[in-house]
């Protein structure tokens, strides 16, 4: 049976199973392991596994594999999560494995970057089944609509690692792979409170999330999660702002599929003019204030 | 009551990649990385992978730290870096079958049940492929449990506490041995090894075997290509020219 099983470890993981089902002809169940079912994309059933707390990856990987037998494909949105817990369910299954998919030329070739960003490969599948997690910016939004079954499953994922705690930052702004506006920031903010109010308060006032470079997270003036390139985030919003950023390698390959990039740095020789999409040479904390005092907040 | 056994055994695969630093292409007819003149180093995460096996052992000496690398004899030196940095020994699995993540998992498995380690520490990925996924078949292959992302490793009474980086923060497993953990950049900073430090290390012992198991790739490179160049855009004079620019576009 050629059939799609996608993973998704919250309900907003859920919705880009749809674009990818379509490019590469296959119809889908969606395995949901926390949060409300997600009806309106497709599914041809929902399992609904309903956890409340997301379990460590061994006991969550021993529970998906068992899920997904007699399935050809087991998809997710690349992520950390989905890449700790999928190569393992890979592993269990005796499966091949495609790591941040960009695009399907057929359900067994995928199109992925390698070393950096600075090589697109064509992978192609010689057994299945196969364990992909996707980047969901390479693939169309899928429609809306329909209602699907709804299964609810019980999933035993008895883990033997044991979280002894966990810390999630971040507040009220939206999550970076999901968010449609981005400000990101780099080492030329100062400390990490000028970068909270100069890159933070612009990112708030365009309702967006706030992204920051390797070395600004290096030198400690932003947290480890924000950071955007080849080796923290992949984003893909339709708007983003780069403010001192000078466009390694490295991060432009994290940004590439925004819709529209500007750049604000007084370098006018820095390479992250070659990528965006509009440049503004100028000092940041010039351009930033009067930015925000245009867009009234 | 159960023994304790006096040495903890640490294996760590190690990567030969082409230069991390270097700007690479893909050859013109798409076959594969044009390496032309290029470096070859020790992946960076297995680097941060032996400094963290080596900052282990220097609390505790009794530690044993096995390298391991799967590959052609080129692997050696890579090899002997990782020796020099504090390595006890070293095993190369020589081959020149074309390798995906599912056959390096299977390898490893099979030499890590002979060996039988306390813990596998390992990078997260390899900056030439980028999978991210040996580390996590390995351990499964294996039944262990495992931590990735490692920002943080301490060791306990038969336990590991790994602070490991999270999509949304951090978080902190404890994990009894044995174990495997894939390296983040955060874990450390590898020490600088001089030349004279790699040749030092030439009279520890690099054994050399071929492979334990007949497992064939699952996956296959077709082709490699430049991906599509964004295409510059314009510089706007002023913060107004800017807003009205993504006014017009719709973009605010």
């Amino acid at each position: 049976m050629s059939k799609l099983l996608w993973i998704a470890f919250e309900a907003s993981d859920a919705p880009a199973a749809a674009g990818f089902a379509q490019a590469v002809g296959l119809g889908f169940d969606l395995l949901q392991i926390s949060g409300q079912p997600v009806t309106d994309i497709g599914a041809d059933k929902v399992l609904s596994a309903n956890l409340s707390e997301m379990p460590t990856s061994d006991g969550l990987a021993k529970a998906i594999a068992g899920v997904a037998g007699g399935y050809s494909h087991v998809g997710a949105v690349s992520s950390m999560r989905s890449k700790d817990v999928l190569a393992r369910v890979a592993g269990l299954m005796d499966a091949a494995m495609v790591t941040d998919v960009v695009a399907a030329e057929s359900p067994t070739r995928f199109k992925r970057p390698m070393v950096a960003g600075s090589i697109l490969a064509t992978v192609e599948v010689l057994s299945m089944p196969a364990v992909l997690t996707v980047r969901p910016a390479g693939f169309a939004k899928g429609d809306r609509g329909g209602s699907s079954s709804v299964e609810s499953i019980s999933l035993d994922a008895t883990s033997v690692a044991k979280r002894l705690g966990a810390s999630a930052r971040g507040g009220a702004r939206p999550d970076l792979t999901q968010a449609r506006v981005i400000v990101s920031g780099g080492r030329p903010l100062k400390d990490a409170q000028t970068f909270e109010s100069v890159i933070g308060g612009l990112a708030d006032a365009l309702g967006g999330a706030v992204g920051a470079t390797r070395a600004a997270v290096d030198s400690g003036i932003a947290a480890n999660e924000l950071q955007v390139g080849q080796t923290g985030k992949i984003v893909a919003p339709d708007l983003y702002i780069a403010a001192g950023i000078s466009g390694s390698t490295q991060h432009m390959a994290g940004i590439k599929d925004s819709k529209i990039i500007v750049a604000i740095n007084k370098d006018p020789d820095a390479p992250i003019f070659e990528f965006a999409d509009y440049g503004l040479v100028a000092d940041l904390y010039q351009a930033i204030p009067e930015l925000r005092a245009k867009i009234g907040k | 009551m159960r023994l304790r056994r006096a040495l903890m055994k640490i294996l760590v695969p190690i990567k030969r990649v082409v230069d991390p630093y270097a700007k690479v292409r893909s050859l013109p007819d798409g076959s594969g990385m044009d390496t032309t003149g290029l470096k070859f180093e020790i992946n960076p995460f297995d680097e941060i992978a032996v400094e963290e096996a080596v900052r282990l052992k220097e609390k505790d000496p009794s530690i044993e730290i096995v390298a391991v690398s799967i590959g052609g004899a080129e692997c050696e030196e890579q090899l002997r870096k990782g020796l020099a940095m504090g390595a006890d020994r070293a095993i190369l699995v020589e081959t020149n079958d074309p390798l995906d993540s599912t056959v390096v998992a299977a390898e490893l498995a099979a030499l890590a049940n002979e060996l039988k380690p306390d813990m596998i520490l390992m990078g997260k990925q390899a900056t030439d492929d980028d999978n991210n996924q040996a580390g996590q078949m390995l351990a499964a292959k294996l039944n262990w449990p495992q931590a990735t992302f490692a920002a943080k490793v301490e060791r306990g009474d038969g336990i590991v506490r790994v602070t490991r980086e999270t999509d949304t923060g951090d978080e902190t497993l404890e994990l009894p041995l044995p174990c495997l953990v894939t390296t983040d950049l955060r874990l450390n900073e590898p020490r600088y090894i001089a030349l004279p430090g790699i040749i030092k290390a030439r009279s520890k012992p690099l054994e050399k075997r071929p492979r334990m198991t007949s497992a064939a790739p699952k996956t296959r490179i077709v082709r490699m290509e430049a991906p599509a160049a964004r295409q510059a855009g314009r510089k706007v004079g002023s913060v107004d020219e800017l807003y009205v620019a993504l006014k017009d576009r719709g973009a605010l």
